[in-house]
């Protein structure tokens, strides 16, 4: 087990070392070249040819791409020109990312909690009105665009009807920060109007960014119990008499669930993706939001960190998905 | 997923149905000599489609039907499907024939004097605008139409971008395994751990000034790891094949087994995903026109942009938004209706 | 404790069956087909302690006839007729709730193939308890010692190590003596047992038939055994019955079945059979395979492939004749056997 970690951790290296060079070489190609990366466009030409000696432009190019590396290791990214100018781009990373990972991490719960039930009855009543209705579902979920399923809650609910907040992640309450995840700032610090106006600013943007996940898992899951029902241990479970409960949780879930533990992993990627429209249509202040902001004004020192973030923890995540599987799955563990 | 390699259990009934099929091909084949009843009859549904009954009363099934054909036979009668092709169907003939079916110039602001920037930006319908006009003026229904054209080129330019591009590093990752394999494969994964929005923001940013070419090359770009990883998947599997095999123990060039005997074998998957990628790339070419890498030049109809554009008016005009989201959908519902029913009539596992 | 799963019942054997199938039908309807009759009426009993043989080719309706008494066909496109009853109730009339508490406590089950019948993620001690748990009422943790001992008792070594590992950790052999120790671990009246060594390798499937008779003599269980292999019932069953195309075709005791075979398919079971002490005799296979079978409507379905076929075999469909123990479905019956 332990040697199986060891073993991703180092795909996970060359994954992000080959992403490094590709950055690299991105943002040298950027319109106006690195030092107006780094600098913005309203950079004098004092401050240019300092940059451009400090960079070592005129060093061979592998030279340059070592000194690179130095600087993102240290976390150095440059001045953000456009999303908060003048900040550090890795600071304000840090602090639009809790927000990012709430809103992620509850559209996926929300997903989680509808599709999975929903795919399992699907699969039991295979080829009810239920069955095809969810697929019909789930087919409209992959067509609607996430923006316009955005766009459409926060009309209705936010705007006509006033329940929900239009827009932000918070009230202006003087909330106490601690982790800078604010629900949980607000429990922490027994704040708990901070916390629930937190969430209510996250019932709209999560639900919208719920339906990308939610087509998946559900199809996967329908297709896996499916699968899982035709196999001969569910035989032998009902052979056993056992109950109804007990099959349908040890014996057909625990193996459906395999195949869609995978999923949700591959799901990361297309979640940042959904992030970025979510967060845009509710200005929800995420990586996603600062994403569109810094490639509208040109940002390219918060646009660098959003960018090599994104894959950092898409791998991560999906790092982890694996080594949860090896847990629920034992013939993965001893391979 | 770990227990795909296990051989795909079929339960107790198609068991039998298979059983039951094989006994009346060779209950068929023997009858007529002899002094047995006639043969059972054959229901329609199910495999005994693929079954011709001749005057003789013998059944047999048609010889060589391909994979081809014998998906085509399910389709025709499979609902899904033909409301996806028809959907699709009308989208292009109406892509192709815009400029002929609108029934106003999509460029021409008729209205821009009934607008009021501050009482009324947008003119509501009336008499030969029936949806009215957009903040310019210009008639909605027109706009509209003309925006399909838009849509269906950013959208079949960019899967065909993502196509070739993923042609040629699966093939050459598929064909030659060994280390071009490893390398390829290492940087698709890379491209693939990008989120697709996020590579294509990336690369609409190297353009210096973006156009309709940064959102067809942004979007083509996020396809081709998809495409590649799913030609090597098929290119492998095609190569321990036995035919590959056979060709090789043959001695014809390396070149031609990979052009003659893999690619066109390996195209079944290719074409659903390219179906569906179709609707990805509507969707995509949409999100990031609302995000604003779009034609800069806002003249040009395009339904995602036309929704970008909305929402400076959605408190009071709503509708300027439906409309081209509408579109939108039923377009990228008709592909993927389409290219999910294709999926399942050509997967092996679900031809019973 | 240990020993009260195993108590001997030996004497509870009498003549009264223990189980007695009574024209039972099983009819797979899909829509758009013709139905097809798996099961067509058979009526076999089973007495307490006895160990009677089904047995034919694949597809002639022994698997389907065990998961019917098992209740565990799949209720949507099938037709289920006749009477299974058991002990003075007939299973067939009963709710699933109460099927579901006969079955693995009066009623057991051995699968095919072991592997894919063992839950691939749950250790397989816990397989085990769950029934215990399940019929007996007993918590996990006391069923724990309990399981260990069935499993020591279907001979796997070292028990109390094993309980902890995955179907996929052990053997072939090890699986199939781990769902046997499933199948007895509430000591069932009836274990029903559908070809448990053909996916075994030749050696181990000796080891696991005599483990099934050394356990079938032990506690008393009366045993069905499904079967291909006339080799299987020779060393197992007391009665035998011979299904082709979801009919009885043949029954009788043991001995006199190998001794005088009457159906000319029973006589073509068995003279595909290599026998070491008839060295150069011939192998006479039967000809064709189930898919050859006309419709028992007006003929009888095997004579296709019948070596003897006379006119009125395809004419009339032949009765279960009973003469004496056995019994006979065939209107030109083998006179000399081979």
């Amino acid at each position: 087990m332990l040697r199986y970690i060891v073993r991703r951790l180092v795909q996970l290296l060359g994954v992000v070392i080959i992403l490094s060079m590709l950055l690299f070489f991105w943002l040298r190609s950027l319109p106006g070249g690195p030092v107006n990366a780094m600098l913005g466009e309203r950079a004098t030409p004092e401050q240019v040819a300092r940059f451009e000696q400090v960079l070592g432009l005129d060093q061979p190019l592998h030279i340059q791409y070592v000194r690179y590396m130095g600087r993102i290791l240290q976390g150095e990214f440059g001045t953000s020109t456009a999303v908060l100018p003048g900040a550090d781009a890795m600071d304000i990373f840090l602090a639009r990312f809790p927000a990012t990972i709430e809103l992620t991490s509850t559209a996926v719960i929300i997903a989680l909690l509808v599709a999975i039930p929903l795919g399992y009855f699907a699969a039991r009543r295979h080829g009810s009105w239920l069955d095809n209705l969810s697929i019909v579902g789930s087919l409209i979920g992959i067509a609607v665009p996430v923006f316009f399923t955005a766009f459409l809650l926060k009309y209705w609910f936010a705007i006509e009807l006033g329940w929900l907040p239009v827009s932000g992640r918070q009230d202006n309450l003087g909330c106490t920060r601690i982790t800078k995840f604010f629900i949980l700032d607000g429990l922490l610090t027994r704040e708990w109007d901070c916390s629930v106006s937190a969430l209510k600013h996250l019932i709209l943007p999560s639900i919208a960014l719920a339906t990308i996940p939610f087509a998946v898992i559900f199809r996967i899951t329908r297709a896996s119990v499916l699968d899982v029902l035709d196999e001969d241990y569910v035989r032998t479970a009902r052979a056993k008499g056992l109950t109804a409960r007990i099959i349908r949780g040890r014996h057909v879930l625990r193996n459906a669930m395999l195949p869609v533990l995978t999923i949700i992993g591959l799901q990361v990627g297309s979640l940042l993706a959904g992030a970025i429209l979510t967060e845009s249509v509710f200005n929800f202040p995420g990586i996603g939001e600062a994403l569109v902001t810094s490639f509208r004004g040109r940002d390219w020192g918060v646009l660098q960190i959003l960018v090599l973030m994104a894959a950092v923890v898409f791998v991560l995540v999906n790092l982890l998905v694996d080594i949860l599987y090896a847990v629920v799955d034992p013939r993965v563990r001893t391979r | 997923m770990s227990n795909s390699d296990e051989n795909p259990k079929k339960s107790l009934f198609s068991r039998y149905g298979d059983r039951r099929k094989a006994r009346i091909d060779e209950l068929a084949a023997m009858s007529a000599p002899r002094t047995a009843p006639a043969p059972v009859p054959v229901g329609a549904g199910g495999p005994a489609e693929d079954l011709t009954v001749h005057e003789s009363g013998t059944i047999e099934e048609k010889p060589g039907v391909s994979l081809w054909q014998s998906a085509w036979h399910r389709l025709r009668r499979n609902p899904v499907f033909l409301l996806g092709l028809t959907i699709t169907v009308v989208f292009i003939l109406v892509a192709i024939f815009a400029p002929w079916i609108a029934p106003k110039d999509p460029l021409q602001g008729y209205l821009i004097d009934k607008v009021r920037p501050q009482s009324n930006p947008i003119p509501g319908p009336e008499p030969g605008f029936p949806l009215g006009a957009d903040h310019l003026g210009r008639d909605l229904m027109s706009r509209l139409i003309a925006g399909s054209r838009q849509t269906l080129i950013v959208g079949v330019l960019a899967t065909l971008g993502g196509f070739a591009g993923g042609l040629l590093l699966g093939t050459l990752a598929g064909a030659f395994g060994g280390w071009v394999d490893s390398l390829v494969m290492r940087a698709v994964d890379v491209m693939l751990s990008i989120p697709s929005l996020v590579l294509a923001l990336s690369i609409g940013a190297l353009a210096a000034r973006p156009s309709q070419w940064t959102l067809i090359i942004a979007i083509a770009v996020v396809q081709v790891p998809i495409f590649a990883r799913l030609l090597r998947g098929s290119m492998l599997a095609q190569r321990s094949s036995d035919h590959v095999l056979a060709a090789q123990a043959l001695g014809i060039r390396r070149s031609a087994i990979v052009t003659r005997h893999m690619l066109p074998n390996a195209m079944g998957p290719v074409i659903v995903q390219a179906t569906l990628a179709l609707a990805v790339s509507i969707i995509d070419a949409a999100s990031l026109s609302f995000i604003g890498l779009g034609n800069p030049d806002q003249r040009i109809p395009e339904w995602g942009a036309m929704l970008g554009q909305s929402q400076r008016f959605i408190y009071d005009n709503p509708h300027l938004a439906y409309y081209p989201a509408i579109c939108i959908i039923i377009v990228a519902l008709g592909f993927t209706l389409m290219g999910e029913s294709l999926r399942e009539a050509l997967d092996p596992k679900t031809r019973r | 404790m240990t020993t009260t799963a195993y108590a001997a019942r030996a004497d509870t054997r009498s003549d009264a069956p223990l189980l007695s199938v009574r024209d039972l039908q099983v009819t797979f309807q899909r829509r758009g087909e013709e139905p097809f009759h798996a099961v067509d009426g058979v009526s076999f009993d089973v007495r307490p302690g006895q160990t009677v043989g089904l047995v034919g080719e694949s597809g002639c309706g022994k698997s389907v006839t065990s998961l019917a008494i098992m209740g565990l066909l799949p209720r949507r496109g099938n037709r289920i007729s006749g009477t299974v009853d058991f002990d003075g109730t007939d299973l067939l009339s009963l709710s699933d709730g109460q099927m579901r508490d006969r079955r693995g406590k009066d009623i057991a089950m051995v699968f095919q193939d072991p592997l894919s019948s063992l839950n691939p993620v749950v250790p397989v001690g816990i397989q085990v308890t769950e029934v215990l748990e399940r019929h007996r009422g007993m918590n996990r943790k006391a069923a724990m010692p309990m399981a260990a001992d069935l499993l020591k008792r279907v001979g796997i070594p070292d028990p109390d190590r094993r309980i902890k590992d995955y179907p996929h950790q052990m053997s072939g052999g090890m699986r199939q003596r781990a769902l046997i120790a499933i199948a007895l671990a509430c000591a069932p009246r009836l274990l029903i047992a559908d070809e448990p060594t053909t996916a075994l390798d030749v050696t181990i499937q000796a080891q696991i038939l005599a483990l099934l008779k050394e356990l079938v003599e032990d506690t008393g269980t009366a045993l069905i055994m499904i079967t291909h292999d006339l080799g299987v019932v020779a060393g197992l069953c007391d009665e035998v019955n011979v299904l082709y195309g979801g009919k009885i075709v043949e029954r009788g005791p043991r001995h006199p079945i190998f001794r005088t075979p009457r159906h000319p398919y029973t006589n073509g079971l068995l003279g595909s059979i290599p026998r070491l002490d008839a060295a150069g005799e011939r192998l006479t296979p039967i000809p064709g395979s189930v898919a050859d079978n006309l419709p028992w409507d007006h003929a009888c379905a095997f004579a296709p492939r019948c070596s003897q076929p006379i006119a009125v075999c395809t004419q009339t469909t032949p009765e279960l004749e009973t003469t004496g123990d056995r019994a006979l479905r065939c209107h030109n019956p083998v006179e000399d056997p081979r």
